[in-house]
């Protein structure tokens, strides 16, 4: 297990694109340009379906705890009733874990 | 990995839950369990953990735990529960909050992370229990059936949710059966309630055992959203 301290912004991005990889690899879908930043994970044109986003926000809770020992739920209301979802893209969801991993210590 | 079948149940400091540990320990598989209290009894190849299922915190912690350890899930049995009974009109507003709370709050958080490890294997039986209350309407249990025939709707939508990761989720709902739970209902009551059973008399907790270990067999793996309500009702 690597260390919390070691959770940069760059290494939860990492973390995210990884686990997205995985999805789509699963899925068997084509990994989408990402190189402008502006893909969207859900609502138009996005690149998940909802299992696939079930599947991401799992995969990601279970990958910052047993590779860097931090225990979070992704989902609360708060996050699930923002108009602009923390979800909807890879940095938005990456901005959000960085908030709550902040907010944790 | 654990290389034996690993059973979560909830609310197990005694009554049937406690039977039901027993119950799986000799079947010689892992066992895992909760309650609020401290147990004043131990088994060999039993765990338990001081949770309160309504509590998000603790019962994920509950469940790192077991990922950590056993890096398996195979069965749940959301047993933990409590129950009051009384008139809708004498009936405070925090026994409500308190009964959801534990019954369908607790049952809730439990699927939902037990799920999340479940889905890896893409294996899990989760049971969940109800009670015959829920159909017969019993009168002053208004509070106490709702929480269950929430329990009731919640596992039959999970069951359709979670087929997808080869997770079922059934629902054993017992009759009365002599527990801590009926302690303070009155003798005639329960009488009355056996009276309107297709075989009167009280459950008992082999009974209960017997449709868990239907729900949680590997061959069961087509049998999802049901309810099996024990006695006839």
């Amino acid at each position: 297990m690597h260390n919390q301290e070691q959770l940069s912004r760059d290494t939860i991005a990492s973390l995210v694109m990884s686990s997205l990889h995985e999805v789509l690899f699963q899925k068997d879908q084509p990994l989408p340009d990402f190189t402008n930043g502006s893909v969207n994970l859900i609502g138009r044109q996005a690149v998940l379906d909802s299992l696939g986003l079930v599947t991401l926000i799992v995969d990601l809770e279970q990958r910052l705890e047993e590779e860097y020992g931090v225990s979070l739920i992704l989902v609360d209301e708060h996050a699930m009733s923002q108009r602009s979802s923390p979800f909807r893209t890879v940095q938005s969801l990456t901005d959000y874990i960085c908030r709550l991993i902040e907010e944790q210590k | 990995m654990a290389e034996r079948e690993v059973v979560l149940i909830t609310g197990t400091r005694k009554g049937i839950g406690r039977f039901l540990v027993e119950h799986f320990v000799q079947k010689g598989v892992i066992v895992e369990g909760c309650s609020r209290e401290p147990l004043d009894w131990g088994l060999e190849n039993y765990t338990h953990h001081a949770v309160d299922v309504a509590d998000e915190v603790q019962v994920k912690a509950m469940l790192s735990s077991i990922q950590r350890r056993h890096a398996r899930l195979d069965v749940v049995i959301n047993n933990a529960g409590i129950a009051s009974m009384n008139h809708t009109l004498l009936t405070p507003a925090d026994t409500v909050d308190r009964i959801m709370a534990t019954n369908f709050r607790g049952t809730f958080l439990v699927c939902r992370e037990s799920a999340k490890l479940m889905k890896r294997r893409r294996y899990g039986r989760i049971v969940n229990m109800a009670t015959v209350a829920v159909p017969m309407r019993l009168e002053g249990e208004a509070i106490y059936a709702s929480s269950k025939g929430a329990i009731v709707t919640l596992t039959q939508i999970l069951a359709y949710e979670l087929a997808e990761f080869g997770i079922t989720c059934n629902v054993v709902a017992p009759t009365p059966i002599e527990t801590d739970l009926i302690r303070h209902v009155p003798h005639e009551k329960i009488k009355r309630i056996v009276d309107r059973l297709a075989i009167k008399r009280l459950g008992r907790f082999e009974d209960v055992a017997n449709v868990v270990d239907f729900f949680v067999k590997s061959e069961s793996d087509y049998i999802t959203g049901q309810v099996i309500y024990l006695g006839g009702v």
